[in-house]
């Protein structure tokens, strides 16, 4: 885990780092960060809990725990991962443990939008394509760079087309992966929907 | 493309602007907010300096964290106490209306919202849980969302999201004696996958839906996260309007008139186009528990763990997982596993009729000597109805400890938890790794009439043979 966190801000074009691999299906959020973890107030502290459970179980062992891995930040994860709780405290624990972007088979809806909101961006790739990177993996580094204009994956051996919603890409390259702002502009349009709405009108007022 | 759903017609009506790529800005009608998921994102407000944009669009109450055997205040637990308090800061400071304990409707936020009736047909309904989809059983368009996006909805009503595809699951015919919804969702996530859902909402329909209770049908649209997801619902019926009607919340008089006919035209076209369409039998369905780390890993009560080589290549890496995590042989049966802990509670089967269904299977019964047996009403509501009933001294007579109620040990973030490797039966809606509070601790999902039966003979048992005697 890296000592100081620095949350990302406004436009994300390119990522580049060392991969580090977590194999296995349904990876949920539970085992991402155990509920013991979410009594909090804020979401500081929660990177160096990231994985807590399994990384116990494997007493060292855990890529995680890996020294090779200690600055590490793409994930390469295998299909549906980050099923389960819609705890943002999941893609928060990897975040602040490093993590910048994750490639992936597929991931769970509420754990993707999630990442899309603090600004870590999902990849996805064929099962095969990502099987040969953690392949690959088990014995070399390997270093990435991500252009996220062109949904590229670069390295000295390896390359790839990745794939992202549209509307995240476009998110990422405008730096409106935070949608607070965007939400904020259609300000009227909001009024005039909240008025519109038939059930407005027959609340019963307690 | 669908057409003409349900979902798409509440969708458009809530639809405020379309984004750049695809996405569109929607008007959330109600927000919930509970203790773990909101503090966060009150803090986020502040540090953008904005205010709550329709306090009375977000209701408050307080589960995840509250003790369950002794509930007075400050908690034994600061941690859980200070995430009350901070709860109780932020409604204040936002007039944002909040059922605290003994208020008489605090409880599981997907508990209160509909006994409340807060929840109503054609509403978009969103909250900081996964389980959210619960609201769907009236017609509304409910899902779960993170944290920035429960700040979003506070600082503008409204949450940037792509349009779910919409996936029709027709039950026919009806569920047998001793079978209840929750083998019936179980079944249906055994079959199409725990990831199947994933961009889909799912319209559960069909005469097996039409003939469950309004609980029933929350049992069947809470668990739609768990087979991926987001959002599931069922078109609104008569049985919706009267589950509503005369609720604290629900509208009154001249207002019901106007609700009541607008909520009757909204429903799936007849001739409404889906992305995709599945049918299943309903009458096959049996008692159904999970044996692995998944809730997909399930199987009916007289049935085997299934062998590796019977799964399809997919399943077989988290099937190897789960024989290891649960200690359990491929090929063993289901039935008459030890259990050490059993649990009745939880948004997904710890309503009213879910607590009666149980005391009819203790009845006159004593929990085994073995087990640890405990029951968690989802509401105050709910503990007072099951206490009028007379159900809490079924339960307490028979071994079980009565408690107040709260999320409790479905995700343990009270101090009911698993010990080391026990085995639970639980009528939650997880079976994760670690889920019930021991990083080894094991659990079956099932019915709550299961978990009672389950609770009487210290392992896994067919209830059919406790009612039908």
């Amino acid at each position: 885990m890296k000592s100081e966190f620095t949350p990302p801000i406004g436009k994300i074009l390119q990522i580049s780092g060392k991969c580090i691999s977590l194999i296995g299906n349904d990876i949920d959020t539970d085992r991402i960060i155990p509920a013991r973890f979410l009594k909090c107030v804020n979401f500081d502290a929660l990177g160096k809990s990231v994985f807590e459970d399994d990384r116990k179980t494997l007493k060292g062992k855990h890529p995680l725990d890996l020294e090779e891995n200690k600055n590490a930040s793409i994930l390469i994860v295998n299909s549906n991962f980050g099923c389960g709780s819609s705890r943002e405290h999941a893609p928060q624990a990897l975040m602040r443990w490093g993590i910048k972007a994750i490639i992936g088979e597929s991931f769970a809806e509420i754990f993707y939008s999630n990442c899309i909101a603090i600004g870590v961006p999902c990849f996805t790739l064929p099962k095969k394509s990502i099987q040969d990177i953690q392949k690959f993996i088990d014995n070399k580094s390997l270093y990435l760079e991500i252009d996220v204009k062109n949904s590229l994956a670069k390295s000295k051996n390896l390359n790839f087309i990745l794939e992202i919603k549209e509307s995240s890409r476009k998110m990422f390259l405008s730096g409106q992966w935070d949608a607070t702002a965007t939400l904020l502009e259609n300000a009227t349009l909001v009024e005039r929907k909240f008025k519109e709405l038939p059930y407005i009108k027959f609340d019963y007022d307690f | 493309m669908s057409k003409d759903t349900l979902f798409d017609k509440v969708w458009d009506l809530h639809k405020v602007s379309s984004l750049p790529g695809g996405s569109d800005q929607v008007f959330i009608g109600l927000h919930l907010i509970h203790e773990v998921t909101s503090p966060q994102a009150f803090g986020a407000l502040k540090d953008k300096n904005l205010k709550v944009k329709f306090p009375n669009r977000t209701v408050a109450t307080v589960d995840h964290i509250v003790p369950t055997d002794n509930q007075s205040r400050p908690f034994k637990d600061n941690l859980a106490e200070q995430m009350i308090e901070t709860l109780e800061k932020n409604c204040l400071q936002h007039k944002i209306r909040f059922f605290n304990i003994g208020s008489g409707n605090q409880g599981i936020v997907h508990v209160v919202a509909p006994e409340l009736g807060l929840t109503q047909p054609g509403m978009t309904i969103a909250c900081g849980d996964s389980h959210t989809s619960t609201h769907g059983a009236f017609g509304s368009i409910a899902f779960g969302i993170g944290t920035s996006q429960v700040r979003d909805v506070l600082a503008t009503q409204t949450i940037a999201m792509n349009k779910l595809k919409v996936r029709q699951i027709w039950c026919e015919n009806k569920l047998s004696h001793g079978v209840y919804a929750k083998d019936l969702v179980l079944h249906i996530i055994n079959k199409l996958g725990v990831k199947a859902g994933v961009g889909f909402a799912y319209e559960f329909a069909g005469p097996a839906i039409n003939a469950l209770s309004m609980e029933e049908r929350m049992t069947i649209c809470n668990m739609s996260i768990e087979g991926g997801a987001r959002c599931g619902y069922i078109n609104p019926d008569e049985k919706t309007f009267n589950y509503i009607k005369n609720k604290l919340c629900a509208p009154k008089n001249e207002d019901w008139d106007k609700a009541l006919l607008w909520w009757k035209s909204l429903k799936s076209d007849e001739n409404s186009i889906f992305d995709d369409l599945i049918r299943l039998d309903a009458s096959k369905v049996e008692p159904t528990v999970t044996w692995g780390i998944t809730p997909g890993q399930s199987v009916s009560i007289n049935q085997q763990i299934p062998l590796l080589e019977k799964l399809s290549p997919n399943d077989q890496f988290i099937a190897k997982e789960a024989y290891e995590y649960m200690g359990f042989k491929p090929g063993q049966s289901i039935k008459n596993t030890h259990v050490d802990v059993c649990f009745i509670g939880s948004c997904t089967n710890g309503r009213i009729s879910d607590l009666r269904v149980a005391a009819n299977v203790l009845k006159d019964k004593k929990v085994s000597k073995t087990v640890k047996a405990f029951v968690v009403p989802g509401s105050e509501k709910v503990a007072a109805e099951a206490k009028q009933e007379g159900l809490d001294k079924i339960f307490k007579e028979s071994g079980f400890q009565w408690r107040e109620p709260g999320c409790s040990m479905c995700l343990a973030m009270n101090s009911d938890k698993l010990i080391g490797n026990q085995v639970s039966a639980s009528s939650s809606n997880r079976n994760f790794k670690g889920r019930q509070g021991s990083p080894t601790g094991r659990t079956l999902l099932m019915s709550p009439a299961m978990v009672a039966a389950a609770a009487i003979n210290g392992k896994v048992s067919d209830v059919r043979e406790f009612i039908n005697k």
